[in-house]
């Protein structure tokens, strides 16, 4: 694959737990405990895990939005962590994050224009003073959004709208990665088909690398071109999308993907389902040896005393880097690839037409009227029993025809 | 049909995007609506106006006293009527609005500028120097309002050339010194609550300065609460400052207060007291009109009560 533009190297981030009358530090909170990986560039790398395994903490230690307690960032060639004050500055510009709640991200005080034409006066070369608001109305543009709408202010937008404010706040300095922070977990599931689509499109236009952070499976794999598993402040298991969904070799990989719900009413019960037993334990306290054998219905005596390592180990077909003593391939869910498929044109497409919120405008894509026009036919009803076969056994559906139930 | 559904998303008209409406503006249009606020603006108005221009009200002279007619009851010629001295008791009550509504603004504007600042340097940079300014709030807090000021005020006693300004300066640097720790608490509370929101995250990830997060993010969003408490404190200072007159010890005759006027007025309490009565209430209203204006400016800036 291409070249690497960033190299996450041994990453750990530990939360001291303070205690007593003294205020003393009585453990640590291993919220990353020892991550590596490479982002090549022009990649997706998703990143997935259950609430509480760091997946977030990574983000922002990656950002560097919080010190880590150990490792190193090579970011393009340049040892991140080993910069300072202007340094860091000129390092911020070529990455940037996009945080999960639409709510809370954006500055509810200032103007759409003031959001995303903030990076311009932290970064004033960038762009020259005058060019600034069309520079603004363009991303807008970019985004699928109204350029005319640079006065209003963020309660004005419905949450899809505003993760795009989002996006085009990140996108502003033209990074070379994007840090995604579950951007489309807060989201209305139709409206994460939009936001979603709208970020393989910038993906293609700007060229960005993502850091995809989401615990939806199913997202992640239909944008990811690698996934990386997370457990308990580890990275599990970490392969291209093809080797972690058809041949996923971690245990926890395997009861993960068991669980994703397919949407097809045939295959109700005939499928395997890997229930785990107990609660994740605490990142305070985790367990010796492999964390993950306190609930694994594979591990053994060697489990709680060796600690596996993230290496290549053999899925089968080929192999890829898993953190298992006893790695071996299972199929979990029989999948179907719908990449060559051509689309139902009765469904409503996910594309971002951005239908103005107060229903005065159509978005910056006002050509695009079939969207609408299909919209109201599927309004009118039609059969479903005429659906070209097939499409119902899956659980990537690569043009987003169907919504994607969340995991 | 689809034609006409289509057809009914189509811009009407290309430049029309609807009015942008800030949280300012839309705490506006609640307050435009509330009577409240309206009245408590009315008496504010009034007694400032009184402060500013008082012979606008009056054209008697509050310092010229007749002994022949001491202590009589409201009249055509004397309003209010006249108290121990043969002031006119209305011309008095004017006068006296300028020391009160300059102590209360004075205060407000310099509890909130000292409190806020403090407060946000806690709030913002935490660790040892928010414990540290944390400690140093608590140990003003401690100390009543009032007894501080008794102390101060009694440690820098005035005399009878002292200037006005000064003796009104004296009295809002007493209440500024011990009126600040409230707003600081509630501003560093206020900050504590603003910077862990991911807007700010995202401009220190774009490479902000730590005074243009403050300036831009933390500062407009945790500012409300502040304003508030400062006015509805506004009435307390008011109240305080009438309180040190009271006792002798902020501002003293010739100077004209309405703490000094209630004070004058407790020797005949039993027989007349309407001397007592003209300003107190006065007192009475300015402090209701600056807690009313606080209540509706909360009510109208917290999204929740809409």
């Amino acid at each position: 694959m291409a070249d690497v533009i960033l190299k996450a190297d041994d990453i750990v981030k530990h939360y001291p737990i303070k205690g007593g009358i003294l205020r003393t530090t009585t453990g640590h909170v291993k919220a990353v405990d020892g991550v590596s990986f490479e982002l090549h560039r022009g990649e997706t790398l998703g990143i997935v895990g259950e609430s509480g395994c760091g997946k977030s903490t990574l983000g922002r230690v990656l950002m560097r939005l919080e010190e880590p307690t150990s490792g190193t960032v090579n970011f393009d060639g340049v040892e991140m962590y080993a910069q300072s004050g202007s340094a860091m500055r000129k390092l911020r510009r070529d990455i940037q994050i996009v945080f999960q709640d639409p709510y809370t991200s954006l500055n509810p005080r200032k103007t759409v224009g003031d959001i995303i034409g903030e990076p311009f006066d932290i970064h004033p070369d960038v762009v020259p003073k005058g060019g600034r608001k069309q520079a603004v109305k363009d991303l807008l543009d970019m985004v699928g959004l109204n350029p005319e709408h640079i006065n209003r202010y963020p309660h004005q937008f419905s949450g899809g709208q505003r993760q795009r404010i989002g996006i085009a706040r990140g996108i502003a300095l033209k990074p070379k990665v994007l840090i995604c922070d579950e951007p489309v977990s807060a989201l209305d599931v139709s409206v994460q088909a939009q936001v979603i689509n709208l970020m393989e499109k910038l993906q293609d236009e700007l060229g960005l690398s993502y850091i995809f952070i989401a615990h939806d499976l199913s997202v992640v794999r239909h944008i990811s071109d690698r996934v990386g598993v997370m457990y308990l402040g580890r990275m599990v298991e970490l392969g291209t999308e093809a080797e972690i969904y058809q041949r996923p070799t971690h245990p926890y990989t395997q009861a993960l993907l068991s669980a994703v719900p397919v949407p097809d009413p045939t295959m109700r019960g005939k499928r395997e389902q890997i229930v785990l037993t107990g609660d994740v334990p605490s990142p305070a306290n985790p367990p010796s040896g492999c964390r993950f054998h306190t609930r694994c219905f594979k591990a053994q005596e060697v489990c709680s005393v060796e600690d596996p390592e993230l290496i290549p180990r053999p899925d089968g077909a080929g192999e890829h880097r898993s953190a298992c003593l006893f790695a071996e391939p299972r199929v979990i869910v029989e999948t179907v690839d719908v990449t060559d498929v051509e689309p139902d044109t009765r469904f409503a497409t996910t594309d971002t037409v951005d239908v103005d919120a107060f229903g005065q405008t159509p978005g910056a894509l006002p050509d695009d009227e079939t969207a609408e026009v299909d919209r109201t036919e599927v309004a009118d009803g039609y059969a479903p029993e005429d659906q070209p076969t097939g499409v119902g056994r899956m659980i990537d559906n690569r043009e987003g025809d169907n919504p994607r139930p969340p995991v | 049909m689809t034609d006409t559904i289509a057809a009914g998303v189509q811009p009407t008209a290309p430049d029309e995007v609807g009015e942008a409406r800030s949280l300012g503006q839309d705490a506006w249009r609640a307050l435009k609506k509330n009577k409240l606020f309206w009245a408590s603006v009315v008496l504010i108005v009034l007694f400032v106006l009184m402060a500013i221009w008082p012979s606008l009200f009056t054209n008697q002279d509050p310092t010229y006293g007749d002994i022949s007619r001491v202590r009589q009851r409201p009249s055509a010629e004397h309003w209010f009527g006249t108290d121990g001295q043969g002031y006119d008791i209305y011309s008095r009550t004017i006068y006296g609005a300028r020391a009160s509504i300059i102590v209360g603004i004075c205060t407000s504007i310099a509890t909130l500028l000292v409190g806020g600042v403090i407060g946000i340097i806690a709030g913002f940079y935490g660790g040892w120097v928010d414990a540290v300014v944390s400690r140093i709030t608590d140990i003003f807090f401690a100390i009543p309002l009032l007894l501080g000021g008794i102390l101060f005020m009694a440690s820098f006693p005035n005399d009878a050339n002292t200037p006005y300004f000064v003796i009104v300066g004296k009295v809002v640097l007493t209440l500024t010194i011990f009126g600040w720790p409230s707003i600081a608490r509630l501003m560093r509370s206020s900050v504590l609550q603003v910077k862990p929101n991911e807007y700010v995250l995202a401009a220190r990830a774009l490479g902000a300065s730590p005074w243009r997060i403050i300036r831009s993010h933390i500062l407009p969003n945790a500012l409300a609460p502040a304003i508030v408490v400062a006015t509805i404190n506004l009435g307390a200072y008011i109240v305080a400052e009438a309180t040190l007159s009271f006792l002798g010890i902020g501002l003293t005759p010739p100077a004209i207060s309405w703490g000094v006027a209630i004070s004058d007025a407790l020797v005949a309490i039993r027989t007349y007291p309407h001397i007592l009565l003209f300003p107190s209430l006065f007192l009475s209203l300015a402090v209701l009109a600056f807690i009313m204006l606080g209540d509706a400016v909360r009510d109208a800036f917290d999204p929740k009560s809409r």
